[in-house]
């Protein structure tokens, strides 16, 4: 969720620019997400297939029907569109060596009578993060500890994909080793589907990061990537504290390549683990 | 300078494979078969560290190229990935058996090849 990626050049639309602000002002209310001034192409790449399914013809359009409707439906569809869900299998491996080689082996240590480990994946879009995390215990040999690892989005469409399991030929194609798509997918005509003692071992929620994250209770490890960056720095410090207040004592916070630079020296401590950065809760 | 080579009975495929690791720093040796290859892995090509191969070609398909270059302690190290329209899990299972460190299914795109070549840890 919340990723507006993609070079959002400055091409010209015939967006009125009452109406850009509508629609940045409609994205930020609903989702927290800021779109900068210059997003005119990404705008109307996301958007026009909302126009189309609305029969409508503009951008225009679409802002003077949601303007006149108030309908809580179409700003879904709205916010939905305008959050990517570009994600991949083993993104940023370097980051799943350090779980592997250090963090898990810790954890096992310090679990082994409890046996039990918890983990978030703060915007899992379409689950990727979170399966990945599933293979790996698996392969650390963790398939019979008491595994929760809790993926959320602030997108239901989304999350349904996500619960599914079920993904296309490029995206399991991508960041997944081979190994482990023998080992955990069937083929089913031109999609791979998870295995069920895989999906089993995740539960998909929708979630706001904006709002009280408490509920959710404590984790070992939590997964925040590629999310933080677009969000104002106000928002950005209150959900830092959250996921402070989400993680068990010593519990760690894993942030995109590009979020390194996040001030969180207040609540965590920034430990490197070979090539990877993580956030350790104070 | 790090070696690499393609193994591709396609011109057009070789060619795209051949830019890529080129872009990412490689010298790269190109063969339209598995014969052709082992051919050129004993001459102008020897210390290639990393090897794209197609799956179906003439003279030597890739799975008895892979399963040769294993059986030769010359080439212990070298990195092997499949580059193929075979997409059954039957034959990326054989694949492996055979040697071959990873698998990518037909067609790719850039970002695909990367993230491959991170999983072999040739690329950071």
């Amino acid at each position: 969720m919340a990723v507006l990626t993609g070079n959002a050049s400055s091409g010209k639309t015939d967006l009125q620019p009452e109406n850009y602000r509508f629609l940045q002002d409609c994205v930020y209310k609903e989702s927290g997400i800021v779109i900068d001034s210059d997003k005119h192409y990404l705008l109307e790449a996301r958007l026009m297939p909302v126009v189309k399914k609305q029969q409508l013809t503009s951008l225009n359009d679409l802002c003077n029907l949601l303007r006149a409707t108030r309908t809580p439906d179409l700003r879904r569809q709205v916010v939905e569109a305008m959050t990517t869900h570009e994600t991949l299998f083993f993104r940023d491996p370097a980051q799943y060596d350090a779980l592997r080689t250090v963090l898990l082996p810790q954890l096992i240590e310090q679990r082994r009578a409890l046996r039990s480990l918890s983990f978030w994946s703060a915007a899992s879009s379409s689950g990727q993060e979170a399966y990945s995390l599933a293979m790996l215990l698996r392969e650390m040999g963790l398939g019979d500890w008491s595994i929760r690892i809790v993926g959320t989005d602030l997108s239901e469409q989304i999350l349904d994909r996500a619960r599914a399991g079920k993904f296309l030929q490029i995206e399991v194609n991508r960041g997944l080793p081979v190994s482990y798509l023998v080992k955990y997918f069937n083929r089913q005509g031109l999609d791979w589907q998870l295995k069920e003692e895989v999906r089993r071992m995740v539960t998909f929620q929708k979630l706001d990061l904006r709002d009280n994250l408490r509920q959710l209770g404590a984790f070992d490890v939590v997964f925040c990537r590629n999310v933080l960056i677009y969000f104002d720095q106000q928002t950005k410090k209150r959900i830092l504290e959250q996921l402070r207040g989400a993680l068990a004592p010593g519990g760690h916070l894993l942030l995109g390549g590009a979020e390194t630079g996040v001030s969180a020296v207040d609540w965590f401590e920034r430990v490197s683990i070979g090539q990877a950065v993580l956030y350790r809760a104070r | 300078m790090l070696k690499a080579m393609v193994i591709d009975d396609s011109r057009a495929m070789r060619m795209i494979l051949a830019r890529t690791l080129a872009e990412l720093g490689y010298e790269v040796f190109q063969a339209a078969n598995g014969k052709e290859a082992i051919e050129t892995l004993e001459g102008a090509a020897e210390g290639v560290s990393l090897i794209l191969v197609d799956w179906n070609m003439p003279e030597m398909n890739g799975l008895s190229f892979v399963r040769k270059l294993r059986a030769d302690q010359r080439f212990h190290g070298v990195k092997l990935m499949m580059v193929t329209t075979e997409t059954q899990v039957e034959q990326m299972m054989t694949a492996l058996e055979a040697g071959a460190n990873e698998y990518v299914m037909k067609p790719f795109t850039r970002e695909i090849i990367e993230d491959k070549l991170r999983l072999l840890g040739v690329l950071q």
